[in-house]
């Protein structure tokens, strides 16, 4: 995460090597600046250090006892021993103990070849289990429709209770039992579905092994690829776009929309969309609702964006009260789903039973959005049949053969395909709030905004603000992401909305994950602030390749109110496009 | 009437001391016989004892219906008072057990009604507070702790005054004092003999300590279970409020110091400075890495000192003799007393205080009275769980923290269990880990796993499967564990394995060679056997078999079915002619 920057530089000696870093450096960062990788389970950036897993001990001159890297800040003239025989013999015994209580199952386990323990196993070289093998016979928690939680493969790094606490600041889960009966799980011990679980799935990102993963689907989209009767087709989130080539080695960030379309198609997607179309008609009905709201009834304002499936249910569990805020503007991949089983189907003339709706999603509360509600059946079935993250995709896409390097650039369907560079960044924090302002800005005045590009409202910071000035009007907006960081603003809109006073902001967005969709629960592995600068400015890239940039001027979505929808807030579109909230308990058990 | 006799009697069964009541006054005595309750007297070998003054006799092991005759006979000296080797004394001569003791975190206890303030002060009790804040100043306060040269009875022996002084240096709003009373070695109860026995010697040590590090509040973090020490604490705070010498604007000098009682849980890693922090603050007792250190960064990111009861029973004592006098007590890095539960093989266990520099020798034989049946001491453990275990050929070292540590024990907050030739190290080794692989809190790898894997290495190797690299893997795991360990609970819990192979590598040795265990305690390496030359065929072992496995006709040898012994070993003490032998 962001933290104060530090302004005092110090100097000390890794090896033998001079570094410089700043104050409060942890000496694990500092190594790195010598070239230096000190092997750590427990510790991520994201994160607090734990010191749980015990394999980044290091040795200070003039200390007695060993530190451990993660946890320990850097000093003046400190020398810093990383590596010797006698530190490499502890954490190879540490390396060992944590093996013997781990399942040798790799070969079949969804984190082969992408697995922290695996990969340091490999590193240190472990060919055999000298300390008895114990393992734990406990049951797999597979309550949730996104997630899978697999006590026995838990090293109890602690990284996913960190995560739900203070990342998220959700409580599911927790540490049971101590000693070696510790394990992770909801507290009070009851399945995961019964808890507060918003289903981010950050837990699921930060694991470093196969302990909590995402419900794996992918054999479930292979059978509707080949049933003959279905008529497959598949849409895309804006975020998978700039992450999706990690899967294949590429830096984070680089853009392979036109590689994907031409992937879907090869694995036998007779229809290939965009999510992004639809992120530029939810600016439409949810711009259209914020500017109804604005102009003629602002004492229901704050307007708050509803796109994140994570959020909705956090909302619905922890701020029950304030649903009468939330836009009831369905999610972009559910706003898609439903018109490619009413408008594109009929379009086709193909029956609505037999279309086959997959979206590859960055995020794993989409696999429980499918099901939320009645209104995600608007088609008179379930809209979008099955999600896959990004990494189910990576893996489909290995499995197929495809070679991904090579394949050809295509295009998108021209129905329900075509995007603006407003639609792209909705997978960024802000994406969704400026995409809104560059559309509000028309709505209100039927002018175009000036300068498209809201700066405040892009970055990393937890909270960000903005004041816009819709000729005269003065609307404020402010975007928070990580749910940690909502409380700060959802606090302040009740007590407004408690005391009679105004509301401190017109129009806020909110995103459950840290950086935005970017860094959703079900994007490829490895997240850290870094990964996130690159994939959010491959995001804002993308929105600049665009030769429109705001959704107002997608034609396809003017087509489609055209031809079908009628117009932003009609009786059909309220019918498909719109849905409602309602109070959850956080704990069903 | 004047007063002619005061009568202390201990307070764990109310029902004696009401019998002495109703007796004193069926007889018309209660005029001139004040009966004190008080707590414990240190001996704990005695269910009931009582210390009749003038007299100074004292009486042990007696029932309610003996009252009445001890009042009849105006407390002659009995059956029930000290006199034979196993009773240590009578009269007000020389008390061996009491002999070598020096009583300064115990002076209060089994003199005083613990549920007294007035008999508290009566002991000098918050003359130091008083003094202090009348005439003192923080820097000479902590001056005064650095010549007392007091180090914390909790275990790791850092300098008190260090620690006050750290916290006394961070600029915050608000800091705390905590007394850690979270005591939690098995057999281990010096901690709760202070709180019960004179708990507002640890609030006036904690009020100094406030005084000293800027602190205005205190929390005594406290076991739930020991009831009565929560009881007397609670007890203590609410008198030591109402009499101004807590609370705000003590004795009128605009100190304010406040204290709160917090129930731990009964988690032994609780104990640990971070663990115990998070378990006040609502968390789950688990440590976290240090630095930032709890003096600087504690509770709720106060600056927080965390002394241990002992240590701050000790701090009015300092403060009323003067730390040069304190100094003079004890050997040159380790200065004063240490109060040590005194307990296994020996004759008197119980809590003894004696001056660091005392020999283990002088523990176990001058005080504890040597070894119980006269056998043959063959070591003594130090530390609790995180101690180690100290081969007899080094009793005569002076105990002092650095001597404990070089023979690869600690000090720990004061367990020393007596062992005989009958006690086997694979055994005891397996006792400590099971401790602390039940104790440990899970966080760390090194610590969850570890233990489990030591303790099932011991188990195989006293099963008699041990093989030739489980010494190894033994000692690579301890390693692991005492380096890579997040906490001390962690970092020591291998430390009665390390110091019995250490002393005793011949029995590990034994066992994993040979499949023998010396000291006959590991079942499956021993073997009951009839010597038929020597049976005379009375039955009395087959009767006395729980799993009948003797059979035998009358006056005629009898056999052990070795495949159904448990090895239990009722036969071979059962034996009146020495004809079943142990192998």
């Amino acid at each position: 995460m962001d933290t104060a920057t530090a302004t005092k530089t110090v100097s000390l000696k890794i090896n033998g090597t001079g570094v410089q870093v700043p104050e409060g450096t942890s000496i694990l960062e500092a190594a790195k600046k010598a070239q230096v990788k000190i092997p750590v389970l427990c510790t991520h950036a994201d994160l607090l250090p734990s010191g749980s897993c015990g394999l980044c001990i290091v040795k200070i001159k003039g200390m007695a006892k060993q530190v451990r890297a993660c946890a320990t800040a850097v000093a003046e003239n400190m020398e810093v021993i990383t590596h010797d025989p006698e530190l490499y013999e502890t954490r190879r015994t540490v390396l060992e103990l944590i093996l013997s209580n781990h399942p040798d199952d790799c070969l079949r386990c969804q984190r082969n070849n992408n697995c922290e323990l695996q990969r340091l196993a490999a590193e240190f070289g472990i060919r055999e289990s000298r300390f008895a093998k114990k393992l734990k016979n406990l049951p797999k928690d597979t309550s949730t429709t996104s997630l899978i939680l697999d006590p026995q493969k838990c090293i109890l790094c602690g990284r996913c209770v960190s995560v739900c606490q203070n990342m998220q600041n959700v409580w599911a889960l927790e540490f049971i039992g101590r000693g070696y009966d510790m394990r992770i799980a909801p507290a009070g011990d009851i399945k995961l579905n019964d808890s507060p679980c918003i289903k981010c799935g950050q837990c699921s990102a930060h694991c470093p092994v196969g302990a909590i993963v995402e419900k794996d689907e992918v054999e479930k989209v292979w059978e509707g690829l080949r049933d003959p009767e279905k008529y497959p087709v598949v849409q895309m989130a804006p975020a998978v776009r700039v992450a999706f080539a990690e899967g294949f080695g590429h830096p984070s960030g680089e853009i392979v929309t036109k590689k994907m379309y031409s992937l879907f198609r090869r694995l036998g997607f007779k229809a290939v969309f965009d999510t992004n179309f639809s992120a530029d008609l939810t600016i439409m009905e949810e711009g259209s609702e914020f500017v109804d709201k604005l102009l003629n009834r602002p004492h229901e304002l704050p307007l708050i964006t509803s796109c994140c499936p994570a959020w909705v249910d956090y909302l619905e569990k922890f701020y029950h009260d304030m649903i009468n805020y939330f836009s009831t503007a369905k999610s972009p991949q559910e706003m898609l789903g439903s018109l490619a089983k009413t408008y594109y189907a009929e379009k086709m003339g193909i029956p609505l039973d037999k279309v086959f709706s997959v979206s590859v999603m960055p995020c794993t509360a989409k696999k429980y959005e499918i099901g939320r509600c009645a209104e995600m059946f608007s088609s008179g079935c379930q809209d979008v049949d099955v999600v896959l993250t990004t990494r189910e995709l990576v893996r489909m896409a290995k499995a197929s053969g495809i070679d991904f390097e090579a394949l050809p650039e295509e295009e998108s369907d021209s129905i329900l395909g075509e995007y603006t560079g407003a639609g792209t960044i909705f997978g960024a924090t802000g994406g969704v709030m400026e995409a809104a302002i560059r559309s509000a800005y028309f709505l209100v005045t039927k002018e175009e905004l000036g300068d498209i590009e809201v700066k405040a409202v892009r970055g990393l910071k937890g909270v960000k603000e903005a004041e816009i000035d819709i000729k005269g009007t003065k609307v404020r907006v402010a975007v928070a992401h990580g749910i940690a960081n909502v409380k700060a603003v959802l606090d302040k809109v009740r007590a407004a909305r408690d005391n009679g006073t105004e509301t401190p902001w017109h129009f806020i967005e909110v995103m459950a994950c840290y950086g935005g969709c970017i860094a959703g629960g079900g994007q490829p592995y490895g997240v850290n602030d870094e990964v996130r600068k690159q994939r959010l400015e491959g995001m804002y890239k993308d929105d600049i390749l665009q030769p429109k940039r705001c959704s107002h001027h997608n034609t396809e979505v003017q087509h489609v109110y055209k031809e079908f929808l009628g117009h932003p807030g009609s009786h059909k579109a309220h019918d498909l496009l719109h849905t409602h909230y309602t109070k959850r308990e956080l704990y069903t058990k | 009437m004047p007063m002619t006799r005061t009568i202390f009697i201990s307070d764990n069964d109310p029902v004696l001391h009401d019998a002495l009541v109703t007796a004193l006054r069926d007889r018309n005595l209660q005029e001139t016989t004040r009966v004190r309750k008080t707590s414990i007297f240190g001996l704990s070998t005695y269910s009931s004892l009582m210390k009749v003054f003038p007299e100074n006799v004292m009486f042990a092991n007696f029932a309610a219906s003996d009252i009445a005759d001890m009042v009849d006979s105006d407390f002659a000296p009995n059956k029930f008072s000290y006199k034979d080797e196993t009773l240590p004394f009578v009269g007000t001569g020389p008390v061996p057990f009491y002999h070598k003791q020096y009583r300064i975190v115990l002076r209060n206890c089994g003199v005083i009604n613990p549920e007294s303030i007035e008999d508290y002060i009566g002991r000098q009790g918050y003359k130091a507070l008083a003094k202090i804040l009348s005439s003192m100043s923080q820097e000479q306060v902590i001056e005064e702790m650095k010549a007392s040269g007091l180090r914390g009875r909790g275990g790791a022996g850092f300098p008190t005054w260090m620690k006050w002084n750290f916290s006394r240096q961070v600029e915050a709003a608000e800091k705390c004092i905590v007394c850690n009373a979270d005591e939690g070695d098995p057999g281990a109860y010096m901690d709760r003999a202070v709180l019960e026995g004179d708990p507002h010697s640890v609030l006036e040590g904690m009020a100094i300590a406030g005084f000293a590090a800027g602190a205005q509040r205190g929390y005594v973090y406290c076991r739930a279970e020991y009831p009565l020490a929560i009881e007397r604490v609670e007890r203590a705070i609410s008198d030591a409020e109402k009499a101004g010498l807590l609370g705000d604007n003590i004795l009128g000098t605009g100190f304010s110091f406040h204290i709160e009682l917090r129930l731990g849980a009964g988690a032994f890693v609780c104990g640990e400075e971070t663990a115990l922090i998070a378990s006040i603050e609502g968390n789950r007792g688990m440590p976290r890495p240090r630095p930032p250190f709890p003096a600087v960064k504690g509770l709720w990111g106060m600056p927080t000192v965390i002394n241990n009861v002992e240590t701050l029973a000790n701090v009015p004592y300092i403060f009323l003799k003067g730390g040069a006098h304190y100094a003079k007590i004890g050997t040159e890095k380790s200065k004063g007393t240490k109060v040590f539960a005194l307990t296994g093989k020996v004759k008197h266990s119980g809590l003894v205080e004696v001056p660091m520099g005392t020999t283990l020798r002088e523990i176990v034989y001058d005080v504890g009275g040597g070894i119980l049946k006269n056998r043959k001491i063959k070591a003594v453990q130090t530390g609790g769980p995180s101690g180690g275990v100290i081969a007899e050929q080094y009793l005569d070292t002076p105990i002092s923290y650095e001597s404990l540590s070089e023979l690869g024990s600690i000090m720990g907050s004061g367990g020393m269990i007596v062992m005989d030739e009958t006690d086997c190290v694979v055994d005891i080794s397996k006792f400590y880990l099971q401790f602390t692989v039940d104790e440990s809190c899970g966080k760390c790898s090194p610590c969850r796993i570890g233990g489990v894997q030591l303790l099932s290495l011991l188990n195989k190797i006293s099963r008699g499967e041990g093989e030739n690299e489980d010494i190894a893997k033994l000692k690579q795991i301890s390693k692991a564990m005492q380096v890579a360990s997040l906490c001390g609970l962690g970092q020591t819990s291998s430390n009665p394995v390390v110091s019995t192979l250490r002393y005793f590598a011949d029995e590990y040795a034994a066992h994993v060679d040979h499949k023998k265990c010396p000291a006959g305690k590991c079942r499956a390496l021993i073997k009951f056997m009839i010597d038929p030359e020597k049976c005379r065929g009375c039955g009395l072992c087959a009767r006395r078999c729980p799993v009948k496995c003797i059979t035998g006709e009358s006056k005629k040898p009898h056999v052990i079915d070795q495949s159904q012994c448990i090895k239990c070993g009722e036969c071979f003490s059962a034996c009146k002619f020495k004809s079943v032998t142990r192998d």
